[in-house]
């Protein structure tokens, strides 16, 4: 892996925190917009599962990894904490593959 | 969150990450969602442009946070620079959950302080161990899902956030065979303009 995705996603991750906090701080984004950003984890979060669970590379698959997604679900829903989210979905997908 | 961390350090390593760059990561991105998120593109074999893309819009949440809580922090320039770093969900939540001007600051600080250092040595430790094992016999590819899935549920609570979730989510399946590695997460992205509209639930 490159060292320039460190430092770019660094540089960038900060420039966000500082921009909100110090450079605009104080004053108030359009509601809109302050509306729009908030729903940026549901959505990108969402297409991140689905992507883990549904591709490999550019193809669209269905294996194992769904039954790591119903027990994450599952999980999460009966809110569990993360750990325990995480280590029931990896354990069920890994038994499946074993069989 | 330290064994959130040790997830991270498995995965990373797993996904091609040197440990050093692992740690580097977690040192001074700081933001676990996107450092995941990042790491899962490279992992599938995205590029570089394609891993920040996602990575930096899931980033830019901390800059709506820090709009929210710089009124409480009328330090000096050199202070505030630092104190920016450590703007993150649970920093934010902790901040916003306290009433009390002054146990608000405590508040973000006490939490600021341990998270930074079970993260790093967390990720550390996660870093270690990734690299003795083989991750996909013990179905630690799920893992990086698991943590998202746990990661996205409380925001699903909001009616506007499922609807972004729902259409962020189709647009990435049906990108999925038409765009290189990366890119779908990244489109995903336009559903968060359900946003636009005042009107709806604002819980």
């Amino acid at each position: 892996m490159s060292w320039w995705l460190v430092v770019w996603l660094s540089l960038g991750a900060y420039a966000f925190k500082a921009l909100g906090f110090v450079v605009i701080g104080g004053r108030t984004l359009p509601g809109w917009l302050e509306r729009s950003l908030l729903l940026i984890p549901a959505a990108l979060l969402t297409a991140l599962v689905l992507k883990d669970t549904f591709s490999t590379g550019t193809e669209l698959v269905f294996d194992e990894r769904v039954l790591g997604l119903g027990v994450a679900a599952f999980s999460a829903w009966r809110k569990m904490p993360l750990i325990v989210t995480v280590v029931l979905a990896a354990a069920a997908t890994a038994i499946v593959r074993a069989l | 969150m330290g064994v959130f961390a040790l997830s991270f350090g498995v995965l990373a390593v797993s996904a091609g990450a040197s440990i050093a760059q692992t740690c580097a990561l977690s040192l001074l991105t700081f933001t676990g969602a996107s450092q995941l998120s990042a790491m899962a593109v490279i992992g599938s074999g995205g590029t570089v442009g394609a891993a920040l893309g996602g990575s930096l819009l899931l980033a830019a949440r901390n800059g709506v946070y820090g709009l929210a809580l710089a009124p409480y922090f009328g330090d000096s320039l050199g202070k505030r620079l630092v104190t920016a770093q450590f703007i993150i969900d649970e920093t934010t939540a902790m901040h916003m959950a306290e009433t009390d001007p002054r146990l608000r600051k405590i508040a973000f600080w006490t939490t600021a302080i341990a998270l930074y250092s079970c993260w790093n040595l967390g990720t550390l430790l996660g870093a270690l161990a990734g690299s003795a094992i083989d991750p996909q016999q013990f179905g630690l590819d799920v893992a990086f899902t698991a943590a998202f899935v746990a990661m996205l549920y409380p925001h699903l609570v909001r009616r506007r956030a499922r609807l972004a979730a729902a259409i962020g989510g189709a647009i990435c399946l049906i990108a999925i065979p038409f765009s290189p590695v990366g890119l779908p997460v990244l489109l995903s992205g336009v559903a968060i303009f359900v946003g636009v509209p005042a009107s709806g639930d604002e819980s």
